[in-house]
């Protein structure tokens, strides 16, 4: 691949108790190329997003990050640096609604530290309203976050991630809990979104057609390990794939 | 409409002296207690309780009396001084007990309280042990007063500090750095992954409550005259916090309803029935817990709810209202 390595993972290794959450994981994340993550349940994949983004420190191994050394690094200075999360289960301001939940990350992002300013008058509202709009929650802006179901509170978390203008983003399992009806539809907006701002996704998916039509590259993984890397075409035709990750997961 | 009620009680309150010139000083010393427990409530919404916070009701407390005592004692200056040691320890203290959360932070904090009280009796040279210090009258702008002016002024500065610091704390709360602070309370790990250091957000929170507290301390310390080691006494923190919950948590009123209240019963119990007014407060607590767990400002709007319709909702969520407009 010729475009430039965004993100390294070196030799990560990982365990808990008795198991072995990563396990010799080399990666590499090439800018702009969109990179899908399917495996098995427990084969370590909110795992290695952890690792990259800095919750969790790996035994051994590196990361980095636009050249850099990141390994162990907190997760709010690789949010600095451009590396932002959506997470499996989403993870929300639940006594706030959902315009503040972005208005907070939109503050952070343009770092409004003001005491005394409002936030609800800061500039990036607009912006913010827009983004809402995008993931199909402009309708549910001055609901509490608690209220809402789970395919809504997904899409939330997503567009935090979103609203940090990250250079590269993860996301764990983007449209679990969605409706399937609004599944494409909603991730065909966003990877749209993600393009024109030239994000680079990595998304741990289950769902073979949304790999299928989002992915540039596909990643399988299984005990802590990459068993496989390729182009959708390939490797979700390889009859192993086949029986040990989409056999068990359809 | 909901803003009628309280805009009568600032007013009933604000002609007191022409009105009721002996409750004067007993509403300066519920204006002091209310911004202390205005402190609590700051760092109650980071989902924080301290049960240490008459620490820094007394560092500024004995500041104060050692600038009355020692540099002329500028009324001005003397608050000031309290309010600037106050927020220093709170910052020193503050790097520490960030680092905790929950019980382990209101233990910390009442740990190191009981330090300082300790401290307090022991060096008798310079805070005059059990006995305390006495606070000289400072003058204001100059002026050397009698008692009875020094009072009313300082009622009105207490009342107008009150003011200042409840706008200024709920400006802050609705603010960036107040919502993350918020934000603590319900998902750090978001606020993290929002590049947003907790610790550091929760210390801002942690130095503007000390700074309250201390502002609460100081004026205390004039308007009594004395200081004496039981203003960083447990009982007193645990006071800040009942009053917190009597008031109302939610919101910065409740700071000030709930210290004219709990000061209201106290004084009047104790008069009426001197060996029940605890129990009295107690119940009144139960009472609170149980069925309006928001406070009385809280079971207030409520009540307004229900009478003219709901609120719109607060803060960054509230599109249309304009910026700073009142509630
Ligand atoms: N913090 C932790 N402490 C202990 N064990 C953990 C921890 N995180 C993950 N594990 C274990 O590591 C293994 C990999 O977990 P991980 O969450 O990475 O799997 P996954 O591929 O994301 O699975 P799923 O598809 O179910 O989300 C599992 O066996 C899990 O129980
Ligand atoms: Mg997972």
């Amino acid at each position: 691949m010729s475009s430039k390595v965004l993100m390294a993972a070196k030799g990560l290794e990982i365990r808990f108790g008795g198991v072995v959450a990563a396990d010799d994981v080399n990666i590499e994340i090439h800018e702009g190329h969109n990179l899908a993550i399917i495996g098995p349940n427990g084969a370590g994949k909110t795992t290695f997003l952890n690792i990259c983004t800095g919750y969790l420190k790996p035994h051994r191994g590196s990361v980095t990050f636009d050249g850099r050394d990141v390994t162990g690094l907190a997760p709010r200075r690789l949010v600095r640096m451009g590396v932002a999360r959506a997470f499996q289960i989403p993870q929300l301001f639940t006594e706030h609604t959902v315009i503040e939940n972005l208005l907070i990350a939109a503050a952070a992002q343009a770092r409004r530290w003001s005491p005394l300013t409002p936030i609800a008058t800061i500039p990036e509202r607009g912006e913010m309203l827009h983004l809402l709009d995008m993931v199909r929650c402009a309708h549910i802006a001055d609901r509490p976050v608690s209220e809402l179901p789970e395919g809504q509170r997904k899409l939330i978390d997503i567009a935090l991630a979103l609203a940090l203008k990250p250079k590269l983003l993860f996301m764990d399992e983007p449209t679990s809990g969605v409706a399937s009806s609004e599944k494409f539809e909603v991730l065909d907006i966003i990877a749209k979104a993600l393009a024109e701002a030239k994000v680079t996704a990595v998304f741990v998916e289950h769902d073979i057609g949304i790999v299928e039509r989002f992915a540039d590259e596909v990643a399988v993984w299984n005990r802590g390990e990459v068993l496989f890397r390729g182009v959708p075409g390939e490797i979700l035709s390889h009859p192993d794939v086949i029986r040990d990750v989409i056999g068990e997961t359809v | 409409m909901r803003s009628i009620l309280p805009a009568l009680i600032v007013l009933l309150v604000a002609v007191t002296p022409v009105l009721a010139p002996t409750s004067q000083v007993l509403l300066t010393l519920a204006f002091a207690k209310g911004l202390a427990v205005l402190g609590i409530i700051v760092l109650l919404q980071a989902g924080q309780v301290s049960f240490g916070h008459a620490l820094y009701f007394a560092v500024s407390a004995y500041v104060a009396a050692s600038v009355a005592r020692s540099f002329g004692g500028e009324l001005v200056t003397t608050l000031l001084a309290g309010v600037a040691a106050a927020a220093v320890v709170g910052l020193v203290v503050g790097v520490f007990v960030v680092r905790y959360r929950y019980i382990f932070f209101a233990m910390l904090n009442l740990a190191v309280s009981m330090i300082f009280f300790a401290l307090l009796e022991k060096f008798y040279y310079v805070t005059g042990g059990s006995d305390g210090l006495q606070v000289p009258r400072p003058t204001v702008v100059g002026l050397t007063l009698e008692r009875g002016e020094f009072e009313t002024i300082l009622f009105y500065g207490a009342l107008v500090l009150s003011l200042l610091a409840a706008w200024g704390t709920h400006r802050y709360l609705a603010s960036p750095l107040g919502n993350m602070l918020r934000a603590i309370k319900t998902n750090e790990v978001r606020l993290e992954y929002l590049g947003v250091s907790a610790r550091s957000t929760l210390l801002s929170g942690y130095v503007l409550s000390a700074a309250l507290c201390g502002l609460g301390g100081a004026l205390m310390a004039v308007a009594q005259g004395i200081v004496t080691p039981e203003y960083a006494y447990w009982v007193r923190s645990g006071e800040f916090v009942f009053i917190a919950i009597l008031g109302g948590s939610g919101s910065v009123a409740g700071a000030f309803v709930g210290a004219l209240i709990y000061e209201g019963v106290r004084t009047y119990a104790a008069a009426f029935a001197s060996d029940i007014w605890q129990m009295v407060l107690g119940i009144v607590l139960l009472v609170i817990i149980i069925f309006g767990p928001s406070g009385v400002t809280g079971l207030y709007q409520r009540l307004m709810d229900r009478l003219v319709g709901p609120a719109r909702p607060r803060g960054a969520g509230d599109s249309e209202r304009a910026p700073g407009a009142a509630e």
